[in-house]
């Protein structure tokens, strides 16, 4: 019931948002229909906790402590997005950028996007997995394209392209799985491609065909999960789409991807152990080292926070990689506080190009002068994005790399480099755009930064004491992924 | 060598149909017989899947049979033909490396897409197990068409003959995927591509072309 | 070698001799029909190779021996290879001394002949000619040669009559890698018989031709010859595309007369057949420029090489 309601919500919300989202209560519509979907997502919780491990609908659906933590990661990030979003994009419409169709469409795409996520993170069946994967993607292809300016067409198109290559391999993975698995599981029904079924005789399949098969998922999924080599698509579509769309892309689609490759890892695992967390550690490693030296590169503020994205996403492939409840623990927690932090640094980021009117890090200035909430926000958003302690960054990124110190000494010097190198790169450009003078005008509609500091606020939580009842959870789900 | 049964010789016969059009397409300058030549695969793909699923019984190929037939067949290349002919878009000319060495990488990537599934091959029992090389051969083809091309159109029909090669594995290595997920991913196909046309026609607005080389300008500096 | 194939081998070489140039003249028929033009009678072939030997030949001032030699080299290397492929008998003493292979070293020692006499003379048209000649066949010897293969992997053998024998023979058996060597042979046929996609055969303009090119020096009886080996080259390559994927209705040598007369109808209808196909491909299809011959070609080999892996992976 609480999961037709999870699905269904967004679902019916983009169905009535496609019909009236150019009204003027849409913004109001949208925040409600995100919030209804976070009580649903709440009520689930509960049930989870209460009756633990779930199968429902013919196991067509799975729901254990693992996922049903992201459903509601997802949901709670997609109504403080939903918040942002309101006063943004009146912003954007006052200013020409976007029209009421346009709107429409917005409102429309972004809780579909929504329903694709909680459907990919609810399924038992790897082939729907795919299917609401592949929806995601599609959702965001117009969302990216909104401005429909070229850059914002181009970014789509790479997008489009990039992900759609990388999803086609991620399928053929997945047919290989099928096949693997088929004859254990026979061809009836979808038995063969549960993801219950193929945990339970993950340790019979053939080791050749599923080593085949991980490297397609990986690199297919991994595309998504922006990856390097194969991040080419995620600055573009984070700085050219609408800011609200940058942060659930950062926030929301890169966890989701993840999850999908982490599900396939688990499996891989029981026929090639060893062999699919070191794929994790080297694709992390080498993203993360990658895209800190990128961002020494950049002058846009959004495809600076975008390379923090490929970076921490190596560093938390980098953790499952390692495998182990401590890594695995650690890696959840910083899949917590990245989506939580990095959306409130987007709300914040998009708020300051408003104000500044372009999104090119010299021409954002003074940001303190004029509006002290979007400059603090960012200023703090930026330190815990860089781990200063005492946020939750800190916590994680201290586990992941003490659990790297035992396991994989060779590792550490080169997670502290890049994590040094992202430090002073970060750190440098935000600086003078927070502080400093200005003569651009405040904005037209008062910014909403509730959600940026109630982000913040968690994460600064998180990082000095993390609740009984949700460092269990984490545990609980940290053993389930083994 | 025992003589196979003529299911089986049929099925490689398509398989290497299928194979020989991926070719084709590869060196194709003209779009709109890339599109005719993206068609021709569905009606192979149609074929071979009606036969696996007429030797094997099996039901639920037929209906992803006839979802090829309406989809792949007639639906996708008329929705293409149209858009090119409504965007005037009809010639390919510049490919990014000239076609013998295309086609040279093409069979390089053959090779390896052999190596990579002999193994694979071996274990398999259906009769078409055989096939699943190609299919993969097929799938990085159209893989090196995306990259090669520089049109738009072009690039998307690389990516659906991509699909095509997904969907052949599929049949040929497992009998097809459970009939859910096989909509799904049709659905899927046919939403991407009508995103694409309003693409097309958005790119097209603002570049005056469907060239990609002016979809350049992101790039590191 | 009994006097009977003996007999047989006189009459077979005889029958390809005679038939060529009516097959040269069925396709300009057939050509002729599909472009809506009145066609040309199916005998005028033979007629001009009458009318040619009845001229006086003329000889450019420094024409060598080599320039004189030539059109009964090339005439000879073709009847030579029309007698070493099976068109109408699988196994005559001829066809069971050589190979597909030296049937190839047959061809290039022709082309090489016609090359040096068409730079013998010393004029631009006949040395652009060669030139061209010779890149072409430089391309299209490889390409034809992993056609070959393709059937030598199926069949085990390198001799044309066992590899007929050997597809021939039930079972009936699709072989998918035959589908790319066909069409690959089917290019290869195109460019080295100077036919259209490559080369015109009925041009007029010099800088265009290859073939002509090369035999513009030639009159009378030597012009005949020469282009009496070139209808015969044309006849050999359509017999090595019978032999290997149309492998059906040949008799063998020891066949009643009965059976005889069956497989040359058989080869008289492979042969319309053919013709009106070639006029096909050559009617929907536009010359390429020079330039594009090389791309063909490398197609046409890839395509054979890809047979070569599709028989390797599927085993068939």
């Amino acid at each position: 019931m609480e999961l037709l309601l999870v699905l269904g919500v967004p679902l019916l919300g983009a169905g009535v948002l496609a019909v009236l989202g150019h009204r003027r209560g849409a913004p109001e519509v949208n925040v409600l229909v995100s919030l209804a979907t976070l009580v649903a997502a709440a009520l689930l919780v509960v049930r989870v906790i209460r009756h633990g491990t779930m199968l429902v609908w013919r196991e067509q659906f799975f729901i254990d402590p693992f996922n049903v933590f992201l459903v509601a990661l997802t949901a709670f990030v997609g109504l403080t997005t939903a918040l942002f979003s309101r006063p943004y994009m009146r912003i954007e419409e006052h200013r020409g950028r976007v029209n009421a169709q346009r709107l429409r469409l917005y409102h429309s795409m972004y809780q579909l996007f929504m329903a694709a996520m909680l459907l990919a993170l609810l399924t038992n069946n790897l082939g729907l997995l795919w299917v609401a994967m592949e929806a995601a993607t599609l959702s965001t292809v117009l969302l990216v394209s909104l401005y429909r300016t070229r850059a914002s067409l181009e970014a789509a198109w790479k997008y489009f392209i990039l992900c759609g290559v990388g999803i086609a391999l991620a399928l053929f993975g997945t047919i290989l799985l099928y096949f693997a698995a088929e004859d254990l599981l026979g061809s009836e029904g979808m038995s063969a491609l549960l993801w219950t079924h193929l945990d339970a005789v993950k340790g019979q399949l053939e080791p050749r065909v599923i080593g085949l098969a991980f490297v397609f998922l990986l690199v297919g999924y991994g595309t998504k999960v922006g990856l390097a080599p194969l991040h080419n698509w995620l600055p573009d579509a984070h700085a050219e789409g609408p800011t609200p769309v940058s942060a659930v892309l950062s926030g929301l689609l890169l966890n989701v991807a993840l999850y999908a490759v982490i599900r396939c890892k688990v499996l891989a695992e029981g026929s090639i152990p060893g062999v699919a967390g070191r794929m994790l550690m080297g694709f992390g490693l080498l993203s993360a080292v990658l895209a800190s030296f990128f961002l020494w590169r950049q002058r846009d503020i959004k495809r600076l926070f975008a390379y923090s994205s490929i970076e921490h996403m190596g560093i938390i492939t980098f953790a499952f990689g390692m495998g182990g409840v401590v890594a695995n623990f650690a890696g959840l927690l910083h899949m917590t506080v990245h989506s939580l932090t990095k959306s409130a640094i987007f709300f914040a980021a998009g708020h300051a190009s408003q104000t500044a009117g372009t999104q090119r890090m010299d021409g954002i200035r003074g940001l303190l002068l004029l509006s002290p909430t979007i400059g603090w926000g960012l200023m703090l958003g930026a330190l815990a994005i860089l781990g200063l302690p005492p946020f939750g960054v800190f916590a994680s990124e201290f586990l992941i790399l003490t659990t790297a110190m035992r396991d994989h000494p060779w590792a550490t010097p080169i997670l502290l480099g890049a994590l040094g190198v992202a430090f002073a790169a970060i750190f440098g450009r935000v600086q003078p755009m927070v502080f400093g003078e200005t003569q651009s005008r405040p904005l037209p509609h008062s910014p909403a930064l509730l959600p940026v500091f109630v982000h913040l606020a968690i994460v600064l939580m998180l990082g000095v004491y993390i609740p009984p009842a949700l460092a269990e959870w984490y545990r609980l789900a940290a053993r389930l992924i083994g | 060598m025992p003589a196979p049964t003529l299911t089986a010789q049929l099925l490689n016969g398509f398989a290497a149909g299928l194979l020989l059009i991926s070719f084709s397409m590869l060196s194709q300058r003209r779009t709109r017989a890339l599109i005719t030549l993206f068609a021709w695969q569905g009606a192979i793909l149609f074929a071979s899947t009606s036969l696996v699923a007429y030797s094997a019984g099996l039901r639920h190929l037929w209906y992803s049979a006839a979802l090829t037939l309406v989809l792949k067949v007639f639906l996708l290349p008329f929705i293409l033909l149209r858009l090119v002919r409504r965007l005037e878009a009809q010639w390919d000319t510049e490919t990014l490396l000239n076609i013998p060495t295309t086609m040279l990488l093409g069979v390089g990537l053959v090779i390896f897409a052999f190596g990579l599934a002999q193994p694979i091959s071996a274990l398999a029992t259906t009769i078409t197990r055989n096939t699943l090389g190609i299919a993969l051969a097929i799938i990085l083809l159209a893989f090196l068409m995306m990259i090669t091309r520089r049109k738009a159109v072009t690039q998307v029909v690389g990516f659906l003959a991509m699909e095509n090669g997904l969907f052949f594995a599929a049949t040929s290595a497992t009998y097809g995927m459970p009939m859910v997920v096989e909509l799904g991913i049709a659905l899927d196909v046919l939403v991407g591509v009508l995103i694409l046309g309003i693409f097309f026609f958005q790119i097209r607005e603002q570049f005056e072309s469907l060239d990609l080389h002016h979809l350049e300008t992101l790039k590191e500096d | 070698m009994s006097s009977l194939g003996v007999a047989r081998q006189v009459g077979a070489v005889l029958l390809a001799i005679a038939l060529a140039p009516l097959f040269m003249g069925w396709i300009a028929q057939c050509r002729a029909w599909l472009q809506n033009r009145s066609a040309p009678p199916l005998f005028l072939p033979w007629r001009m190779l009458r009318k040619l030997f009845w001229k006086d030949a003329a000889l450019a001032e420094h024409a060598s021996a080599l320039f004189r030699a030539t059109p009964y080299v090339l005439f000879g290397t073709m009847v030579l290879a029309a007698a070493i492929i099976p068109s109408v008998v699988l196994d005559l003493p001829f066809v069971l001394v050589a190979d597909a292979i030296a049937l190839v070293g047959l061809f290039a020692t022709a082309r090489v002949f016609i090359a040096l006499a068409a730079m013998d003379i010393g004029t631009a048209f006949g040395t652009l000619g060669a030139r061209r000649e010779m890149m072409i066949g430089f391309l299209a010897e490889p390409a034809l040669l992993m056609v070959f293969f393709n059937a030598f992997l199926i069949s085990g053998s390198t001799a044309l009559p066992t590899i007929a024998a050997r597809l021939a023979a039930p079972p009936f058996v699709i072989y998918p890698s035959l589908a790319f060597a066909g069409i690959a042979f089917v290019m290869v046929l195109l460019a080295e018989n100077a036919r259209i996609p490559i080369d015109n055969p009925a041009t007029h303009l010099e800088l265009t031709m290859i073939h002509e090119a090369m035999v513009l020096e030639y009159s009378a009886r030597h012009l005949a010859l020469v282009e009496w080996a070139s209808a015969l080259k044309l006849f050999n390559y359509a017999c090595i595309g019978f032999a290997l994927f149309v492998p059906w209705g040949l008799a063998s040598q020891h066949a009643s007369p009965g059976t005889l007369l069956l497989a040359v109808v058989a080869l008289v209808l492979k042969l319309a057949l053919a013709g009106a196909a070639l006029a096909v491909v050559e009617t929907v299809s536009a010359k390429l420029r020079i330039f594009r011959a090389p791309e063909f070609l490398a197609m046409a080999f890839l395509l054979a090489v890809l047979g070569l892996l599709v028989h390797l992976l599927l085993g068939a």
